[in-house]
């Protein structure tokens, strides 16, 4: 058989390696100030770009788009080629890639820290760039799918499948997710309200989790390991049964996110079911990662790179049972909201994506540069230093949330709340949070660690951008069984089908559902809720740019511990004017949805400035710059329009007036405040927030309360 | 909750999409051999420099 002589293009993986390392680095630094702000607040030195609500969006982005992103690309661009013994289909599609995906990394770290945000966690970034992604997504989508069809290997081997899988699910993820309206260059409202908007994100936000970094990582797995220990993987069967279940289950898990929340409870119990049944693939894949370690555990005890991998993989298996757990009801009374989730995510992302990624990378860059690893002690010490900065850092945080869930809930003989100050469960775990930056801070020593010996290994090394290879070319067989031209062309084409098939439908889906759906909606809507006044929408998106939904709820489940804290329960029917929902997913301070009327305007004006001074110890950050700034007025029109063409119903022509309604109600809480004794502006920032925290969950108060079905 | 509709139609297409690759898969023959995949990944066009060491090793 004549053998195809062709190359490998390394120089790709070599710039994917080179941004894992570097964003690596520069994510786990940004958690590593937002971890230290949560016990030492005055580190954000009084500057907007630095406090903690707008830097937290921008260490998860960081961490998983940029670090475990370029990982993954990292991952792909090496093995795909072998696996499929071809080059990369396009070498200007790779460049696209790479290029594009930095761009859409640096804009993220422009505009988070901006307060550049839609609110939604991991989908934090403005329209404009939501595009880009899209853009650069299908740019890969191509790549990956013409490398697979000119490929001269039959058998697509089982890590293919994890990686076609991650690209198909969370193209579709992105796009319902990032549908949105805009209102001007950098800033957009999402055409989902209050409950939809909240199912639509945890779906999205779940199914990230899901095929962002899990799906392609263990991909990664079946390929680096197999290779890393020189052996098979334990059973390959065992691999596809893994990859099939795997995808058919998880993209349903996605309301566990939601439990006790303002959702269905249908809705909530079928995200249990498919939560639990999640563990047979889960752990069905960790046992066969683990197990292609038999007989060779030996070599285990010498390599570096197989501890990591072993130690990823054990990581994969803990948080994959600790999902499901955490998606029982009674487990999740009291783990959501608190850092027990902290510590889940961070097993995740510390343990299985963080060490994984190092694995591959102390294998694959003394393989590039065609040399060996330059210290494998310096490897050694950052494998020990980082495992025990993940046990830090989990146990820390577990203690840190059962303590304060606890707090939360006790109550005392006489049957009142046992900590009715939110504060003090803060404080009771202060030495928690010292903790776990100690533990992130030795993960971050053994990855500087790591930068230097990849760097060393790199220097003593040579590289080659082409490397040099030789197949025989798929011979196609026809299969005298199969009739019809129709039938052999489809089957033939099999991903260029499935991806024609995908768009098309997808996109007579979006046009015809979501339009007909969304604007008329039968959530049971009650009487008295009413949309925003002009100024208190203003007020909204400065909560939002503030990101104040990192650290505060508003969503009052429906435990007597939190109805005698916040007050009645949230009901579904509030949320319906709310474009983004606002639910929030921690409470590193007490929920806000029942703030409304509970403190004076006076009161919010000298807690925005400096927390301390009406809770002594707070670590909230100051806000001082809401005081002083002017509130930008000019899109109020523009707003309001937007808003009605996504179903609130401002009436006809009110946007002519709206500015007007604004002034007069600033006016009127300024003169408030003015009373108190406090030098308030009616053209400042804070005016609008008060406005907006004012009117919190107060509708359901009003006298003539009653539901419409 | 309209969208739950959506979702759930959205969520059944990809399962669905899935099954068709699943399908084709398991008809084109992807399946028919479970074990040698597992060991011709182990197997590079770079690691002839193993081979020829092992044949240095043999003389």
């Amino acid at each position: 058989m004549e053998l195809e002589k062709f190359s490998y293009d390394n120089g790709i993986v070599r710039k994917f390696a080179f941004a894992t390392v570097l964003w690596g680095v520069v994510g786990m630094l940004v958690g590593l100030l937002i971890a230290t702000q949560l016990f030492a607040p005055a580190l954000n030195f009084n500057i907007p770009f630095l406090t903690f609500g707008r830097i937290r969006p921008l260490h998860t982005n960081a961490v998983i788009f940029a670090f475990v992103g370029n990982a993954i690309f990292m991952g792909i661009y090496y093995s795909l080629q072998r696996l499929c013994k071809a080059r990369m289909f396009s070498d200007l599609f790779s460049n696209i890639h790479f290029w594009g995906w930095q761009l859409i990394i640096v804009s993220a770290a422009i505009t988070l820290p901006l307060g550049i945000t839609t609110s939604k966690e991991y989908a934090e970034l403005e329209w404009p760039i939501d595009i880009v992604i899209a853009l650069v997504w299908i740019a890969f989508g191509i790549n990956m799918f013409g490398t697979i069809l000119k490929r001269r290997e039959k058998h697509m081997y089982v890590a293919i499948w994890f990686y076609i899988a991650t690209w198909v699910t969370v193209t579709v993820l992105h796009v319902v997710n990032s549908i949105e309206i805009p209102v001007s260059f950098l800033k957009s409202y999402p055409i989902y309200a209050g409950v939809q908007d909240a199912l639509v994100q945890w779906w999205y936000g779940h199914n990230a989790v899901a095929f962002f970094l899990t799906t392609p990582f263990l991909g990664l797995m079946y390929y680096y390991l197999p290779k890393a220990a020189n052996r098979p993987v334990y059973s390959y069967k065992l691999s596809i049964v893994h990859f099939w279940t795997l995808i058919f289950i998880y993209i349903w898990a996605g309301p566990h996110h939601l439990l006790y929340s303002a959702l269905p409870d249908w809705v909530q119990s079928l995200g249990t079911v498919f939560s639990i049944m999640l563990i047979a693939p889960s752990w069905g894949g960790m046992i066969n990662g683990l197990l292609t370690l038999r007989g060779a555990w030996d070599r285990v005890r010498e390599n570096p790179v197989l501890k990591f991998m072993v130690v990823a993989v054990t990581a994969y298996g803990m948080a994959t049972f600790e999902g499901p757990m955490l998606s029982l009801k009674n487990v999740n009374a009291i783990a959501h909201f608190t850092d027990w989730i902290i510590s889940h995510v961070h097993i995740g992302a510390l343990g299985w994506n963080g060490f994984l990624t190092f694995g591959i990378l102390y294998w694959l860059i003394p393989k590039l540069w065609k040399t060996g690893l330059y210290s494998k002690k310096l490897a050694n010490f950052h494998f020990w230093i980082g495992t025990l900065g993940i046990v830090f850092y989990a146990s820390s945080m577990y203690w840190s949330g059962i303590t304060q869930s606890l707090m939360w809930k006790q109550f005392t003989p006489l049957g009142v709340l046992q900590y009715p100050n939110f504060l003090e469960t803060v404080l009771q775990i202060i030495p928690m949070y010292i903790i776990r930056m100690i533990g992130g801070s030795l993960y971050f020593v053994g990855t500087i660690v790591m930068v230097y010996n990849l760097i060393k290994t790199a220097r003593q090394g040579s590289f080659q951008k082409d490397e040099a290879a030789e197949a025989p070319a798929l011979i196609k067989i026809d299969d005298p069984f199969k009739k019809g031209i129709r039938h052999r062309w489809l089957e033939g084409k099999p991903i260029y089908f499935l991806f024609l098939a995908l768009v098309a439908i997808l996109i007579g889906g979006i046009i015809e559902f979501v339009p007909t759906f969304l604007i008329k909606s039968n959530i049971p809507t009650i009487a008295s809720v009413k949309p925003y006044t002009p100024l208190e929408l203003q007020g909204r998106d400065i909560y939002i740019r503030e990101a104040c939904n990192s650290c505060h709820s508003q969503l009052v489940r429906p435990f007597r511990s939190e109805t005698e804290r916040y007050g009645e329960y949230s009901k579904a029917g509030e949320y319906v004017y709310d474009h983004p929902f606002l639910w929030g997913s921690k409470r590193t301070g007490p929920d806000l949805h029942r703030v409304g009327g509970k403190y004076p305007n006076f009161w919010h004006y000298l807690h925005m400035e400096n927390p301390g001074s009406m809770s002594p110890g707070s670590i909230m950050p100051s806000y001082p710059w809401l005081l002083t700034n002017d509130l930008d007025v000019s899109n109020t029109s523009k707003k309001i329009n937007v808003m009605r063409s996504i179903g609130v119903p401002y009436p006809d022509g009110y946007e002519e007036f709206a500015i007007q309604d604004l002034h007069a109600q600033a006016e009127e809480i300024t003169l408030d405040l003015q009373k108190s004794g406090a030098p308030a502006e009616a053209n400042k920032e804070i005016i609008a927030l008060i406005a907006y925290l004012q009117r919190l969950g107060r509708d359901i108060k009003a006298k003539n309360y009653s539901t419409n079905k | 909750m309209e969208v739950i509709v959506i979702l759930i139609f959205i969520s059944l297409f990809i399962a669905g999409s899935f099954l068709v690759a699943f399908l084709w898969a398991v008809k084109s023959g992807q399946y028919k051999d479970t074990y040698t995949p597992s060991v011709r990944v182990l197997f590079d066009a770079d690691d002839k420099r193993v081979d020829s060491s092992n044949k240095k090793m043999k003389k």
